[in-house]
């Protein structure tokens, strides 16, 4: 194959690539954009393999590394869980930010690579290599990180070093520093140096940076870090001069960043305060503390009969699920309660909040895993005008995504955060394990409305309660 | 000094109210204050002298020198001219004033330097419940109304079947299901009787179903909820499919009592002449809008006639006709209104325009007319406008956090990317600029597409970026053995290594992505 079949090719894949991302727009076109992908995605992979770069003497190296990985591959998409996606998309990104380290170690050992240039252009290929390597290291130290925490296997509370934001400076001028010393470098041996020690401190700053930041506000960390992803491939295209990876790294690049900017934006909160970390610790305690109104008045806790009873004589039901869902995997029975009520004629809706759960969309995929219909699936501001016409609005392990100080009270560490107004529905009903605040360590005025019943214990069982009693009635 | 509350008997011909009872006046003096009543004010109402001197009051012995003795007066009826002459400069009235109707009563207390305080115009909100004495007074006229037509009407409410023949249940038709409404739907079905209602606002059909009642309702859209939780008035449209139901009503029903009342104007003519006619003789229509000229077209106000065979009753003074409960009703209302006046517990009055419940129930306040109030906060049953008044404060809250910035950092991003622009262009080699120029592109059009997608599938956009950026394998592809070039010593099994690994790493994302993405699509269903 050509230089410019191949071109052709690469291009081809670029418009199914943005074909692909297109078609998430609506549930149903949504199969054929991943269908696209797939396409672009092997119309890519064969026009490399067969195109001029590419000898065959490599073939048996590639096809064996790509039956290993893809069986990988196949195999977890086959097993993972629906609550369990967050974490292997923040593993799959960790594979994405490794990949791009290697490719960039490789191209800078690999002497052929830059030979062919003039000064001014190797200088700019010896600044993509180290920029690429760069945001590998901190996309995959970063991503690792994540999956620890969604996974549970490291704390999901921020850890807050002393003079963090000084540490992350002194991090950035080092690798300036050994960044002037690799431009300069003679031979590739004396500008290894320089590059261990930068990657070294990338992997560092990731770790840390994606410690310091609370479990509430990984949504914004999944797409960043997905955001990352992208621009890894893009400084990997740069570095091999290759547009196709530039486009595809800019468009997830952008992809991620805007994510990133919508999960900001539903929590009101800017970018860089999240990136700076630390949210829902010492800071917003003291804010609450500081404010000085505690919620007043009595919980009334509610039993699950009379939930069931609640519910049966509803006409329209809004159900808010939560992070508390997931966990509880309680999807499956929410669906079994909605089917009953549906049929009993009343109107069964869910309210979703854009950073509910633990990456955008989270609820939406446990919905349909649990086969919810997406158009009774709906975002927070179609929504949020329907409560008060609304006799019962149910919210499954949520917290701070309810909380009516986001409104009214001015001192509280949420303020300002757009949230679902179940409190203007007739009757609440809260179903929570204890009384503890959300991860913004915000106590909630809700559960101490009038109109609002709590119902304590784990979702899952308390809810097949309330369908065993709906099922009987 | 505690002030002294006096307590009038009622001038008004057939009145039997008095505004405070035995009970209530020891409460009054708990308040702080001294209470007087003139003698034999509460006669009518089975309340003797005795018994108010026994609960702490003193008794003066004509009208006049209990107006001359009282800095604070409670009645039931607005004050006459004759007793705004007794009354002492600066003193504080509380009654049923209706400021409404008697803009002169207003300046003649206004003249006299009064503050007034009218029952009547105490704001609907859940806080004045407790003095609402409007709806405590029309609960006692629903309960009489429906009495008074069960004297007037020749057979029981209840249906039986015994063994000197069949009694059908008498059929009761309540126009307005107001307070007077649902009291006189809740006495009627209790005394056995079928009850259907109508109102123009669809809301309150839930509590006439909770009162054990029928609603009946007119097929034409329109909300007939006025603020305040009032009705209003309503298109002729609906009026004309409203007086079809009432025809159909009226022709099949045994009773009917009305109740249909608009704020501040006369009283809406609901039963026509023709409905009488088609009723069955013997039938009785209580109307209770009889004071506001009555719903019904032959109503004559405060008596009782017969037209048709159909026997009408108009009296106005319903709550009068059960005086002890409905005077002890009123005297406890007026109690929660004096305990909103004295905070203090010292026996002294203040009112407080501030208050959202004193500030609408004062219609004159030393000296001046302060009628009528502004608009209420809150209404009971939100109206359509209230929604959109709610719903105003949010966007801006949204412009905060979204995206519009101010010219300034507008200005600043555009120079600065002026700048890096400049120094690309005065620095990069051509073949860079070319990449780079796909590259800011790209960004662009990953923006554009972005912003469609749903929220719904952010997880599965997450999962497909991913996938697709592992488009990184083509750099380890390129890697892995080149075609051999001019002869340079490449270190091969290190670059060899390191690209497979790369491309094992990424085809995993490659096809665990896509395999994820389209199992998740493949759950979203209709």
């Amino acid at each position: 194959m050509s230089q410019s079949l191949a071109t052709v090719a690469y291009l081809g894949a670029t418009i199914l690539f943005i074909l692909s991302l297109g078609g998430l727009s609506h549930p149903e076109s949504s199969r054929r954009g991943n269908v696209y992908g797939m396409l672009g995605m092997t119309i890519a992979v064969a026009a490399t393999v067969f195109g001029p770069h590419v000898t065959a003497a490599g073939l048996p190296w590639i096809i064996g590394a790509m039956v290993v990985g893809g069986s990988i591959g196949v195999y977890a998409a086959r097993v993972v869980k629906m609550t369990q996606m967050p974490e292997l998309v923040a593993l799959m990104h960790s594979l994405v930010g490794l990949a791009a380290m290697l490719v960039g170690f490789a191209n800078y050992i690999d002497p052929a690579a830059s030979a062919h240039f003039a000064p001014a252009e190797k200088t700019i290929h010896q600044v993509e290599v180290y920029i690429g390597i760069l945001i590998g290291a901190v996309t995959f130290s970063g991503s690792v990180i994540a999956f620890g925490k969604l996974a549970g296997k490291i704390g999901g509370k921020p850890m807050l070093l002393p003079a963090r934001h000084w540490i992350n400076l002194a991090g950035l001028l080092v690798v300036l520093w050994f960044g002037r010393d690799f431009l300069h470098a003679q031979s590739i041996d004396a500008g290894m140096t320089a590059l261990t020690v930068m990657t070294v401190i990338a992997l560092l700053f990731g770790i840390h940076m994606v410690m310091a930041i609370g479990g509430a506000d990984m949504p914004v960390v999944v797409s960043m870090l997905n955001s990352y992803s992208g621009w890894a491939a893009a400084a990997t295209g740069f570095m091999l001069s290759n547009d196709l990876l530039i486009v595809t790294g800019a468009l997830v690049g952008s992809s991620g960043a805007i994510l990133s900017y919508i999960m900001c934006r539903a929590m009101n909160r800017q970018f860089v305060s999240v990136i700076a970390g630390g949210f829902g610790t010492g800071g917003g305690a003291a804010a609450a503390g500081a404010s000085g109104e505690q919620p007043a008045g009595e919980v009334q806790p509610i039993s699950a009969t009379e939930t069931a009873e609640l519910l049966r004589e509803a006409k329209s039901v809004i159900i808010v699920p939560g992070y508390g869902m997931a966990v509880a995997q309680a999807q499956h029975t929410v669906y079994e309660i909605t089917r009953l009520l549906r049929e009993k004629g009343v109107e069964v809706r869910f309210g979703i909040h854009p950073v509910a759960g633990r990456m955008p969309g989270h609820m939406n995929v446990l919905l349909a895993e649990a086969k919810v219909p997406y158009d009774i699936v709906l975002e927070m501001d179609e929504i949020n005008a329907d409560f008060p016409a609304t006799d019962v609005a149910m919210v499954i392990g949520a917290n701070d995504i309810v909380n009516p100080a986001a409104q009214d009270d001015p001192a509280s560490p949420i303020a300002g955060m757009p949230v679902l107004e179940v409190w203007k529905a007739r009757t609440s009903i809260v179903m929570k394990r204890s009384m503890a605040s959300g991860y913004a360590g915000v106590d909630n005025p809700l559960f101490y409305k009038d109109n609002n019943r709590m119902l304590f214990g784990d979702a899952r069982k308390m809810l097949e309660e309330v369908l065993g009693v709906l099922r009987a009635g | 000094m505690p002030q002294l509350i006096g307590v009038p008997g009622e001038v008004f011909a057939g009145e039997k109210r008095v505004a405070t009872v035995p009970e209530v006046v020891q409460k009054l003096i708990g308040l702080g204050f001294r209470v007087a009543i003139e003698s034999g004010a509460g006669a009518a109402a089975n309340f003797r002298d005795e018994d108010y001197r026994a609960a702490g009051a003193q008794i003066a012995a004509t009208a006049a020198e209990l107006w001359a003795l009282a800095d604070v007066v409670f009645k039931v009826r607005a004050p006459t001219s004759g007793e705004i002459d007794l009354m002492r400069a600066g003193t504080t009235l509380v009654g049923f004033i209706w400021p409404a109707q008697n803009p002169e009563l207003l300046q003649q207390l206004a003249a006299k330097g009064a503050t007034v305080l009218a029952m009547d115009s105490v704001p609907r909100i859940s806080r004045a419940q407790k003095l609402d004495a409007l709806s405590s007074m029309a609960n006692i006229a629903g309960y009489r109304a429906v009495i008074e037509a069960a004297h007037h009407f020749g057979r029981l409410f209840t249906g039986q079947i015994t063994a000197a023949g069949k009694m059908p249940p008498a059929k009761v038709f309540v126009v307005g299901a107001g307070v007077a409404g649902l009291a006189a739907i809740g006495t009627a079905c209790g005394l056995g009787a079928i009850v259907r209602a109508n109102d123009t606002r669809p809301e309150v059909a839930d509590q006439v179903k909770s009162m054990g009642g029928e609603f009946v309702a007119v097929d034409y859209v329109e909300e007939g909820a006025g603020s305040g939780g009032y009705a209003r008035v309503m298109s002729e449209g609906f009026q004309k499919a409203q007086a079809a139901v009432y025809a159909k009503q009226a022709s099949d029903v045994d009773i009917i009592i009305t109740t249909a009342l608009i704020p501040g104007r006369p009283a809406p003519r609901l039963i026509s002449a023709d409905m009488v006619k088609s009723m069955r003789p013997g039938s009785v229509i209580v109307d209770m809008a009889a004071e506001q000229g009555g719903n019904c077209e032959l109503t004559v106000p405060n008596e009782v006639t017969v037209a048709h065979g159909v026997t009408i009753i108009g009296y106005t003074d319903m709550p009068s006709r059960l005086a002890r409960q409905s005077s002890t009703l009123y005297a406890t209302n007026l109690f929660r209104l004096a305990e909103e006046l004295c905070k203090a517990k010292d026996g002294v009055v203040v009112v407080d325009m501030d208050d959202e419940v004193i500030r609408g129930t004062t219609v004159v306040k030393a000296g001046s007319v302060t009628w009528p109030p502004p608009a209420p906060k809150l209404a009971v049953a939100p109206p359509a406008p209230a929604k959109a008044a709610v719903a105003a404060p949010k966007p801006p809250a949204h412009a905060a956090a979204g995206a519009p910035t101010s010219p300034a950092i507008t200005a600043a991003i555009i120079v600065l990317a002026a700048l890096a622009f400049w120094f690309i262009g005065a620095n990069a080699p051509a073949a860079f600029l070319g990449h780079f120029t796909v590259f800011v592109l790209a960004c662009f059009v990953g923006y554009m597409v972005v912003w469609n997608v749903t929220p719904a599938l952010h997880t599965p956009l997450m999962s497909v970026t991913n996938a697709i950026s592992s488009i990184i394998a083509i750099g380890a592809l390129v890697q892995i053995a080149p075609p051999r070039g001019s002869g340079l010593v490449r270190p091969e099994a290190w670059i060899r290594w390191l690209a497979v690994i790369g491309i094992a790493l990424t085809t995993i994302n490659m096809f665990g992505g896509f395999a994820v993405t389209q199992r998740m699509l493949g759950m979203f269903r209709k």
